[in-house]
Formats: structure tokens, C-alpha cells, sequence
């Protein structure tokens, strides 16, 4: 029981981790909040739903969804975001507010506000037997692909040139841009691997929670509390940031059903009362 | 000057007549726009002046108009459930207010966001007392208000009052402080600033007539419903204002009338009015950020230097 419903607050954990991941990214590196990173999240879901009808498989519909939202992350950033970068942050985050408003509206429009029933990937759809308890396979696959990224992104950011640019330039962006870094590009291929981060999450919640116009605003309010709780700006704290909600909520619904809702607001409330930046965050500036 | 308190003077009285040459309908729309501005000023005295972007409003407007309710259902009369909705809302700023003000502007708007859809979440659960999912209905604004006319005077004049204190407000030693933290708040603070206090006063004054906004819904709709709280309502005074301008003291004024104007319009063609207004938000962020009043303003000063 306790490990079952650990198990299932873990891979719950995983399409945060890979949203709020995204969110923290973008934050450390461009010092820009993506209000809409919620609606990249769920368009990850639409296009992964379309390529799914299309050609009929679900590891064509994960690969293909994501690199859409690629794509419109591409775009935010290259022909909007950057015009603002000079703009007091308050327009920035208005800016990504005004494509929350554009995106879910446009999804609805596009799919009608109907919840959409999704697909089961058939290598996937077992379960395996925990203790007395039923625990489908897809659950541990997500825990996989939630691991697997994780060590991606540290492999990526910590043992890549790239990774160095990237660090470099959320340390000190004017030092880099010295050093002979050009940010612009950088910033474009950080925004964009947000986005992925995001769309995969939203891909891989498929064949398991309902597509709707809505889950975006859901899992940005779950994110941006993972956040806090984290610290904005370190992967780290993304990450068990994630896995704390995931598990709070998961405990939260059997033992306290009631306030399973407020558990993640008052882990939030009592980080904020202790530890201001966060459990990982660099002190304000 | 005194032009200036003339003009504001005309409008306040063409405001309060306008039950006199209307129908019902305009009057409800006049109404509704004037609670937005509220909703709008509130919000503002926070953006515009302090340079900080609060997300939740909703949960005021939600928690005055809740209350108000709650009050008026029990028999209370309607000018002290107002009243008491108000500061009921006012606390509530004080509650959320207390974690947002400690933190910087990108932690501030992400954190009224969070706390604003936990009220939405409350109100959503909480149905013994909210109603939940139905919300409150048959809310009584006693036999004196039953009059739609004499409804309208009573807010229209409460809305008024409202915008002549925030006004005051805004001129007073309160508002320049807050200005001095918009533009910089490590120097605010070095000249003598208690900038946590303040914002702090600010966010709670913000609360309160965001509150009394939903305080007069209430008694208006004689319903309430959770949408009150929830994250596309906080949007609608972001939109009046970034439309009207932020940084007069009037943008979000004429705001409000522009966009509820706007959408009453829109709804009529396409029930994806939101869709145009982040269009419209887009391309206000991009290259109008002083908004309608800004821009006119703007033209007004270089053809006065020419």
C-alpha cells in the first residue's frame, strides 16, 4: 500500500518534474517566467493525439508531438519574446500570459472543448502486481522516462560545450556575450528545449489523463508551486520539488483526502516562511 | 487643472443620470463596466504604480462578492454587507498579501497566481458554505434596492467615491513611495522606505476595493458563482488596463470601457473572445505598452512641443 502509492505519486511526479524542468530552464537562462509553458505542455498532447491518429503509433505520436511544440516554442521566442527582452519583466511575463489566452483558446476552437479520449500504447498496457495492488506498466515507464531525462540534462549541462555555454551565460550573461557567446542563439535553443521538456510531458500524459483545453492552466499553477518550493532557476530543485508534490499528493489522498488539494499550497506557504529563494534557489538578487 | 476636476466633476454626474435616458440593458452595462474599473484601479495600484503584476485579483473580487453574499443571505442589510464583503476581502489581501510582498516581481506574480486558484479551489470544494460547483443564487438586496435604478445609483456612487480616494491615493506620500519602488527599490529603501510595509499597505488596499468590486456583483447578479475566482477574471482587469494604459491614473478607467465595450461586441461572432484578447494583449505588449491613454497622450505632448 505505502509503496504502491508511492509508486503512482512518483510517476505522477514526472510530467511535473518535466514542466517545471522546462519552467527553470528558460527561467535560469533568459530570466524570462513562461506563463504558457502549461499551454506548451498541452499542445504537446494535441500534436502527439493528431500524429497518433495519423500514423497509428504511439512511439511515432512521442517523437513527433514534441518536436511540434519545438517548433511553436521556436516561434515564441524568435518572433516575439525577443522583442521584448529590454521590456520591464512585468511585460515579459504579459507577453507569455497573452499566449496562455491564444494557445488554450485556439485549442479549443481547433478541437472543441470536449475532453478527448486517448489511445493506449499496447507494449505498455500490462500491469504488474504490487503487493495486493495493480500497478499499470505505463506508471514505471514514466518513472524511466522521468530518470532518463533527468540524466540527460545533467549530461547535457554538465559534460557538453554546450551545457558550458548554457551555464555560462545563466551565470553571467554579459561576461559570456564578452567571451564571444552569442546569448541570442543561446537563448533560442533554451527556449526551444523548454519547450521539448514540456511537450514530452504533455505526449507522454496521452494514453493516461484526459486531453482538455484545461490541463495546461492545471499543471502551470502545480509547476509554478514546484518552483517555489525548488527554488527558480535550479534543475535540482525542479526535480524534488516534483517528486515532494507528487508524493504529498499521493499520501495526501488517502490519508487526508480532504486536504489533498492545500497539502502542496502549505508545503509551498512554509518553504516561503523558511527559505524565501526556495529549497535550491540562489538567494534573490 | 481645475479643467481636469471639472471634467472629472461632469463625468462623475453623466455617470450617476445615466438611469435617467437608458434602458435596463445600458444600465446593466454601464454598471459592469464600472466594476471593472474598480476591479481595474485595484489592480493597477499595484502594476501601473508599484510596478508589480498580481494575478489574483479574482480571489478578492471573489472573496468580497462571496462574502457580501453570505452576509446579504442571512439577512444582513446591504450597505453594511458591502461593507463588511470589503474588508472581509481586505483580510484576505492581508493573509496572501503576507507571503507575496516578500518577494521579487517574477516570485510575486507566480505566487498571487498559486494563491489566487487556491481561493478558486477553496470555493470550488467548500460547498456547505460556498455552494461549490452552483455557487450562491436568490441573494436578497432588500425591498429598498429592489429597484434597479436605485441599485445603480447606490454602487455607481460607491464606485465613484472609490475612484476619488484611489485618485487622492495615488497623489498622496503613499503613492509616490510606491512609484519610488518601481523604479527603484534598493534606492527607495536607502532613502528612508519601509518597502515591505508598503507594498504590503498597497496590496491590501488593492484587496479591499478589488473586494467591494465583487461586493456590488453580488447584490447586482443576485447570484455567485466560483468563475468570480478564478484565473480568467483576475485576467480581465490585466486586459482593461494594458488597453487603457498603466501608468494614468485614468488608463484603466478607459480601459474597462474599451474592453467590456469590445467584448460585448466579439461575443456577438465568436464565443473565442479570449483568443482575440490575448491577440490584443500581443500586440499591446509589442508596441503599445503606455496603451490607449499613453499613446494619446504621447500624440497630444508632441504636438504641443510643435
Amino acid at each position: 500500500m505505502m509503496l504502491f502509492q508511492g509508486l503512482v505519486g512518483l510517476s505522477e511526479a514526472m510530467y511535473l518534474w518535466l514542466v517545471a524542468a522546462g519552467l527553470s530552464l528558460i527561467f535560469g537562462v533568459l530570466r524570462v517566467l513562461n506563463f504558457a509553458h502549461g499551454s506548451l505542455y498541452m499542445l504537446g498532447a494535441y500534436f502527439a493525439w493528431i500524429a497518433f491518429r495519423i500514423s497509428g503509433s504511439f512511439w511515432i505520436a512521442l517523437l513527433l508531438g514534441p518536436l511540434f511544440v519545438c517548433a511553436v516554442g521556436w516561434a515564441m521566442e524568435f518572433g516575439f519574446l525577443r522583442r521584448v527582452y529590454g521590456a520591464p519583466e512585468a511585460f515579459q511575463l504579459l507577453l507569455t500570459f497573452a499566449f496562455v489566452l491564444i494557445f488554450d483558446d485556439a485549442v479549443k476552437l481547433v478541437f472543441g472543448p470536449v475532453y478527448q479520449s486517448p489511445p493506449t500504447p499496447a507494449a505498455l498496457s500490462g500491469a504488474v502486481l504490487i503487493g495486493r495492488s495493480v500497478l499499470p506498466t505505463y506508471h514505471l515507464f514514466i518513472l524511466a522516462v522521468g530518470a532518463l531525462v533527468g540524466l540527460g540534462l545533467f549530461i547535457l549541462l554538465e559534460k557538453t560545450s554546450f551545457g558550458l555555454i548554457i551555464r555560462a551565460t545563466a551565470a553571467d550573461r554579459e561576461m559570456a556575450r564578452a567571451l564571444g557567446v552569442r546569448s541570442s542563439r543561446v537563448f533560442t535553443w533554451v527556449f526551444v528545449l523548454g519547450a521539448w521538456l514540456a511537450g514530452l510531458g504533455g505526449a507522454l500524459s496521452m494514453p493516461v489523463r484526459a486531453i482538455s483545453p484545461g490541463m495546461g492552466e492545471f499543471i502551470i499553477i502545480e509547476a509554478f508551486v514546484v518552483v517555489v518550493l525548488g527554488g527558480l532557476g535550479s534543475l535540482r530543485g525542479a526535480f524534488l520539488g516534483a517528486v515532494l508534490i507528487g508524493l504529498l499528493h499521493a499520501y495526501g489522498i488517502v490519508f487526508m483526502p480532504v486536504f489533498e488539494l492545500a497539502l502542496g499550497y502549505l508545503a509551498m506557504a512554509a518553504v516561503l516562511i523558511v527559505r524565501p529563494w526556495g529549497l535550491f534557489g540562489a538567494r534573490e538578487t | 487643472m481645475k479643467m481636469r476636476i471639472l471634467a472629472s466633476a461632469l463625468l462623475g454626474i453623466a455617470v450617476l443620470l445615466v438611469p435617467l435616458f437608458s434602458g435596463p440593458f445600458l444600465q446593466y452595462l454601464v454598471l459592469n463596466m464600472l466594476l471593472l474599473a474598480l476591479l481595474a484601479l485595484s489592480f493597477n495600484l499595484l502594476f501601473g504604480m508599484t510596478g508589480l503584476l498580481s494575478f489574483g485579483q479574482g480571489a478578492f473580487y471573489a472573496g468580497g462578492a462571496y462574502a457580501a453574499a453570505l452576509l446579504l443571505r442571512a439577512g444582513m442589510p446591504l450597505l453594511p454587507s458591502v461593507l463588511l464583503g470589503s474588508l472581509f476581502a481586505a483580510a484576505l489581501a492581508a493573509l496572501i498579501g503576507a507571503f507575496c510582498v516578500r518577494h521579487t516581481r517574477i516570485y510575486f506574480s507566480m505566487l498571487t497566481l498559486a494563491f489566487g486558484m487556491l481561493v478558486y479551489a477553496v470555493v470550488w470544494k467548500w460547498t456547505d458554505v460556498t455552494g461549490g460547483d452552483d455557487g450562491l443564487i436568490g441573494i436578497p438586496r432588500g425591498a429598498f434596492f429592489e429597484s434597479a435604478e436605485r441599485y445603480y445609483l447606490l454602487a455607481a456612487a460607491l464606485v465613484l467615491a472609490s475612484v476619488a480616494v484611489l485618485h487622492r491615493l495615488s497623489n498622496s506620500p503613499l503613492g509616490l513611495a510606491l512609484r519610488a519602488i518601481r523604479e527603484n527599490s534598493e534606492r527607495a529603501e536607502f532613502s528612508g522606505i519601509a518597502v515591505r510595509q508598503t507594498i504590503f499597505i498597497a496590496f491590501v488596499t488593492a484587496g479591499f476595493f478589488a473586494g467591494l468590486s465583487g461586493a456590488l456583483l453580488a447584490p447586482l447578479e443576485q447570484t455567485v458563482s466560483p468563475s468570480t475566482a478564478h484565473w480568467t477574471k483576475s485576467a480581465e482587469p490585466v486586459m482593461a488596463t494594458l488597453i487603457g494604459g498603466p501608468f494614468a491614473f485614468a488608463g484603466p478607467l478607459l480601459g474597462a470601457v474599451v474592453y467590456l465595450g469590445l467584448k460585448e461586441i466579439i461575443v456577438r461572432y465568436t464565443e473565442y473572445w479570449l483568443l482575440v484578447f490575448g491577440l490584443v494583449l500581443l500586440g499591446m505588449v509589442l508596441s503599445f505598452r503606455g496603451g490607449l491613454l499613453g499613446a494619446a497622450l504621447d500624440h497630444w505632448a508632441r504636438r504641443q512641443r510643435a
